[in-house]
């Protein structure tokens, strides 16, 4: 198990199909402070790549994503 | 920077093609796109007041349309078939956590998309101002052509 990463807010996008996840993302996020990391939980598949897409095109720094089973976890610092 | 621009043009008013303009809009507003829709045609049924949760899907004349079992064309013309239809993409919608018409129509507005109505097509087909939903502008095709100069992505669906 690698070191896990702190983050100030959990965002649980599970079940959710495009394109929610990143709806959901971007709100979070802008509730957050720069630097502050959000945890973002999801089932879509189409999400590991839209999810680099968006960090790309808003800023956004992804820190880590890790693959489950069907599962994809994100760690976004807010650097925008 | 100056935030990316896109305008998308939205014509179709059946519960399938309502779908790509509202998700593509409210994806490029999430990522910092300035982001318009203009409703012409069919399109504006997605806008009339009451109407964005109660949008239908034909099977005729879409063989690639998936139903439980194969619906001659004939069949798939009777009355209440439609109903049918509809019922059917919207509980495969449901059951995917895909988001309604309305949330996504609500979704755009609260990201501030700009949702511009084509008055011509308002006229031919009878539908007034008082029908269309709250913070809709009005205009023609200098209107969408203005922005769509300034944009980088415009789309026709």
């Amino acid at each position: 198990m690698s070191a896990d990463i702190k983050f100030d807010q959990l965002l649980d996008a599970k079940g959710l199909s495009c394109p929610l996840p990143i709806l959901k993302t971007k709100k979070a996020v802008e509730t957050l402070t720069k630097d502050q990391v959000l945890k973002v939980e999801t089932t879509d598949a189409g999400s590991k790549n839209d999810m680099a897409s968006w960090a790309k095109r808003t800023g956004n720094e992804i820190l880590k994503v890790e693959e489950g089973t069907g599962t994809f976890t994100f760690y976004i610092k807010k650097s925008a | 920077m100056a935030n990316k621009k896109m305008t998308i043009i939205a014509s179709k008013g059946s519960l399938d093609m309502a779908y790509p303009p509202l998700i593509l809009a409210t994806t490029g507003a999430a990522m910092d796109m300035d982001v318009t829709i203009f409703f012409t045609f069919y399109g504006l049924e997605m806008i009339k007041k009451g109407k964005a949760d109660h949008l239908l899907v034909s099977p005729l004349g879409n063989p690639a349309m998936p139903m439980p079992v194969p619906i001659p064309t004939l069949v798939a013309s009777l009355p209440g078939m439609e109903s049918v239809a509809t019922a059917m993409m919207k509980s495969m919608f449901k059951k995917h956590g895909v988001a309604t018409i309305g949330q996504l129509l609500a979704l755009a507005q609260e990201a501030g998309v700009k949702l511009i109505a084509c008055q011509m097509t308002m006229d031919v087909l009878g539908i007034k101002k008082e029908d269309i939903i709250d913070g809709v502008e009005f205009g023609g095709a200098a209107t969408w052509m203005d922005i769509a100069a300034e944009s980088q992505v415009n789309l026709f669906i």
